[in-house]
């Protein structure tokens, strides 16, 4: 089965963040995700959006169902990049003076997890979840 | 050229005036239920003597320039006054737009009566009249959108204050459902109704409620601890009651902590708590 674009989402402000969320929730339930792991996809993706937003200084999410089994966020940004991307995803370590759990938390909840950044290209973070089989 | 059109535009007068009406009150796009044609009269007349007065100060400047100047400023506060009333009225844009594209007929004929004999100066003329109308036109659709923003604002804010009750559960024990997203915004928000709330009722029980908030991430868990921590320090306790199952998992996934928070899964569980802290507590009666 190809995998499909739902939805491509521009993060530019803090309502943007409830769109994101909708558009995965939407695409959650399409592949039917269970209580569970949907909410812990759409907390994970808050995480990520409010990144984008905050450090990258906006940028763009794309929603997609794969395989029909596992739903997919990608968040870029335009932002500096993250310089040391381990300690990044450590708890406690935060630039913004927020709890610091984001982004390695975002990790935890999800099935697949990776985070591309490299100085003045900016950050790119695609996650996917997958249904219990 | 400008000279050309306030000679035309005042020459054709009334008529003209009286033709554009009845083409705007008989356009299918016309609302006769939110204005009456007197109105449209009123309106009509009033934008042909401020388009007279702005172009008699504009005087004979490049077509091209921009409406930004002095001389237009008559112009653009009739119009933002106007299209800002008719955007809060409910009028739909292509509804807004029909009173300026109309307009044109009138005056293309009204050029064409004047300068009929000469078609080079005929078509140059309407040229010109054409790019004004369209820069007025979409001066016209700035104003509206941000008059529809406008409105969209304030119904945010009316939302944000609706969405924010505090219920007195019983003497002492406050109440607050939180519902949607917790922004940094909405949590001000909470954070100044429910505080002064705990003040006016000398409250020291606070019951917050978020089985209506969808997920609880890290941003979310920090504005509800910041909130508590107000409220201990005018005397109140903060009980979170209303986590699901699912937050509740994701929450320790994600590595929240709420610290040393009493919390409860339902309302009634949290109700309870409370009581105890005021020092009652719920009996049955034997009676029902």
């Amino acid at each position: 089965m190809r995998d499909e674009v739902e939805s491509t989402l521009a993060i530019a402000h803090h309502h943007d963040l409830v769109r994101v969320r909708r558009a995965l929730g939407v695409a959650a339930d399409a592949v039917g995700l269970d209580p569970v792991r949907r909410t812990k996809l759409l907390t994970a993706a808050s995480e990520i959006a409010r990144n984008a937003l905050t450090h990258g200084g906006g940028g763009e999410a794309e929603v997609e169902l794969v395989e029909g089994r596992g739903v997919r966020l990608r968040v870029w940004d335009h932002g500096r990049g993250i310089e040391d991307v381990e300690e990044a995803l450590r708890d406690g370590f935060s630039t913004a003076g927020s709890m610091g759990v984001g982004l390695g938390g975002a990790r935890r909840l999800v099935d697949e997890f990776a985070l591309e950044s490299g100085k003045g290209t900016g950050t790119c973070v695609t996650v996917i979840v997958w249904k219990r089989p | 050229m400008t000279s050309v059109l306030v000679e035309v535009l005042n020459g054709a007068g009334e008529e003209l005036v009286d033709r554009w009406v009845s083409l705007q009150t008989e356009s299918v796009l016309f609302r006769a239920d939110l204005l009456a044609p007197e109105q449209v009269r009123e309106e009509s007349s009033a934008f042909v003597s401020q388009l007279c007065e702005s172009l008699e100060r504009s005087g004979a400047v490049d077509p091209e320039a921009t409406l930004d100047g002095e001389p237009w400023e008559g112009m653009r506060a009739f119009l933002a006054a106007l299209f800002r009333s008719r955007a809060q009225r409910g009028f739909e844009p292509d509804e807004v737009a029909e009173f300026l594209l109309l307009f044109k007929l009138p005056l293309f004929e009204a050029l064409q009566k004047e300068l009929g004999e000469d078609p080079a100066k005929l078509v140059d003329a309407v040229w010109d009249a054409t790019r004004l109308m369209d820069r007025l036109g979409l001066y016209t659709t700035q104003v509206y959108a941000r008059a529809k923003e406008e409105v969209i604002a304030r119904q945010r804010e009316e939302l944000l204050e609706l969405s924010t009750p505090v219920v007195t559960l019983w003497e002492g024990i406050l109440a607050l459902p939180l519902i949607g997203t917790l922004d940094s915004q909405r949590t001000q928000q909470v954070m100044e109704v429910l505080l002064q709330e705990i003040v006016d009722q000398e409250a020291s029980v606070a019951i917050l409620d978020i089985t209506g908030v969808p997920t609880v991430d890290s941003a979310t868990a920090q504005h509800l601890v910041r909130t508590m921590r107000a409220a201990r320090l005018i005397g109140a306790e903060c009980i979170i009651s209303g986590i699901r199952p699912q937050i509740a998992q994701t929450m320790v996934t994600l590595g929240i902590d709420l610290g040393q928070v009493e919390s409860r899964s339902t309302m009634a569980g949290a109700l309870r708590v409370a009581f105890s802290r005021r020092g009652r507590k719920v009996v049955a009666t034997g009676e029902a």
